[in-house]
């Protein structure tokens, strides 16, 4: 079965920008959710959706026009949470409304229906051209070498932001290069998951991994993983039932953490019995 | 010697109120200083502005010689926030909270080595948490977490130690764990500029005591002087305070 899909070049290439997403949002994904910012993701994808339909009016790639201006969004939401009086839900909300009213009008101007941007908000697989490949390849290696080569200064930051800037960590310069490289992967698995749904694959992963991991280092790990095995299977899942890619993925996702969230109960209490052996034993 | 912290002169003004006044405050190579006050008198607040966390509006501030604003030996420093939260949205265990106080003694992309290794699980033994190094920092008592920070504050190895409140939620016997091994760093040399509410067993090692009262120095001098200053909120042990003398830096932590 999997054989016959390689077959196909339009697979192959989906496949390899799922590979890429399934890793590179989990990453992302993890300093978000440890930063408490797990909604961030869900505005710049909706601002991405501006930069689309920015892209569909000029001619310019869509890839490249959504990944300006998911940039220029990540940007104003960090200065607007350093600098400015509105609290970081409400900068967030900004984004929501501006971002999807901003992408339907543009698309209107340039002369389609709103239902063009099917593909862009839920994924599809059959549109993933060599040119997005490229693209996605390059920007993707380029968010996983930072995630992990800057790991000690972002883990710094996102789990005591005051702490780190004693220890001489330039802390807002690292809060918006954490936000421009989740601008980036947004775009990065715009293909594959879809602007709607790729902060579903930012967060899902993590939550599943915390069920069973006690440290930073091995819930960024099997976050993921357990976004690979997502993005990978809902890709495959999504060729055999026909469904798009978007939805399929995040329900893989869902399933998987709906299956380890007992595992990781009977976990914890094992843990606690544990501790609690220790105590007695004092 | 120049002194550790110079400050001259500061006022810092919060939301338009003026919450500390024309402050002055030096900690000298090797001295305990302690800065008392109730909550908003504004010691917390002149603390933070030692480090950079809060701006001030009017004076000057130095670490080491160097004005705060050019001042980037961060390595030389170790920090013990407020009773903050020591856990975040993902799960971190003590080995790696702790590691992050090495982090201004790391190089930059690179890797950590093996006197980085060697300063945590140090930290880690002399809060006692030794065991519980591989563990999540949500598994453990706000007691053990607050242990969990102080630990990221030695780690660091630094000259000097700003601690905010580190009593704060440590029980009594961990308290004078505390104070013995604060003790011992500081006859090692290691300078401490700590806030505090009530001393407890921190008492007999300070040097100087500083009351601020409405953003406003009310005393300064020698700690056993705070008990005759009136002071609704502080509890000064009337017996006469022995120095510790034949203790290390290794603390027992129970």
């Amino acid at each position: 079965m999997i054989p016959d899909l390689l077959d196909y070049d339009f697979m192959r290439r989906a496949l390899i920008a799922a590979f890429l997403t399934g890793l590179t949002a989990p990453a992302i994904g993890t300093y978000l959710v440890q930063r408490r910012l797990a909604l961030l993701g869900d505005g710049l994808g909706h601002v991405a959706l501006t930069g689309v339909a920015l892209g569909l009016l000029t001619g310019i790639a869509p890839l490249i026009t959504a990944v300006v201006v998911a940039t220029i969004g990540a940007l104003v939401i960090e200065l607007l949470r350093a600098y400015g009086r509105t609290s970081g839900d409400v900068a967030l909300a900004m984004l929501f409304y501006g971002g999807i009213a901003g992408g339907v009008l543009l698309t209107n101007l340039a002369g389609d229906s709103a239902a063009t941007l099917q593909a862009y908000l839920f994924g599809s697989i059959t549109t993933v051209s060599n040119t997005d490949l490229w693209i996605v390849g390059i920007l993707g290696a380029i968010v996983l070498a930072l995630a992990i080569g800057l790991s000690p200064q972002l883990f710094a930051v996102c789990q005591d932001e005051e702490h780190a800037r004693v220890s001489g960590v330039p802390v807002r310069l690292y809060g918006i290069l954490l936000a421009v490289l989740a601008a980036v992967t947004i775009t990065v698995a715009m293909r594959t998951v879809g602007l709607l749904l790729v902060s579903a694959l930012m967060v899902v992963p993590v939550a599943t991994a915390q069920q069973v991991t006690r440290s930073f280092r091995t819930t960024f790990f099997t976050a993921m993983v357990i976004g690979l095995f997502a993005a990978l299977s809902g890709v495959v899942t999504s060729y055999e039932i026909n469904t798009q890619t978007g939805p399929t993925i995040v329900m893989v996702a869902l399933v998987a953490f709906a299956l380890t969230t007992p595992l990781g109960g009977v976990i914890r209490s094992r843990r606690h019995r544990r501790l609690a052996h220790q105590l007695d034993s004092e | 010697m120049t002194p550790v912290v110079a400050v001259n002169g500061v006022t810092i003004n919060l939301g338009g109120r003026p919450v500390v006044k024309q402050v002055d405050l030096t900690v000298d190579v090797g001295e305990f200083v302690a800065v008392l006050g109730t909550n908003g008198s504004g010691k917390s607040t002149l603390v933070r502005a030692c480090i950079g966390l809060v701006p001030i509006d009017a004076g000057s501030i130095e670490l080491f010689g160097t004005p705060l604003a050019k001042f980037k030996s961060w390595h030389r420093l170790g920090y013990l926030p407020q009773r903050s939260n020591a856990t975040s949205g993902v799960p971190a265990t003590v080995y790696e909270v702790v590691m992050s106080g090495r982090l201004a003694r790391r190089r930059f992309f690179g890797g950590r080595n093996q006197a980085d290794l060697e300063a945590v699980i140090e930290a880690v033994e002399r809060v006692g948490l030794t065991d519980r190094l591989r563990d999540s920092v949500t598994e453990l008592s706000g007691g053990q977490q607050q242990r969990v920070l102080i630990a990221r504050a030695l780690a660091a190895q630094a000259e000097l130690l700003i601690m905010d409140e580190p009593t704060a939620g440590v029980d009594h016997a961990n308290q004078e764990s505390l104070a013995e091994l604060l003790g011992g760093l500081v006859r090692e040399g290691t300078s401490v500029l700590l806030v505090e509410h009530e001393l407890g067993p921190l008492q007999p090692l300070i040097d100087r005591a500083v009351v601020l009262r409405a953003g406003e120095v009310v005393y300064s001098g020698s700690v056993d002087g705070v008990a005759t200053h009136e002071h609704a909120h502080m509890h000064p042990h009337t017996g006469q305070p022995t120095k510790p003398g034949s203790l290390s830096g290794e603390g027992i932590w129970r």
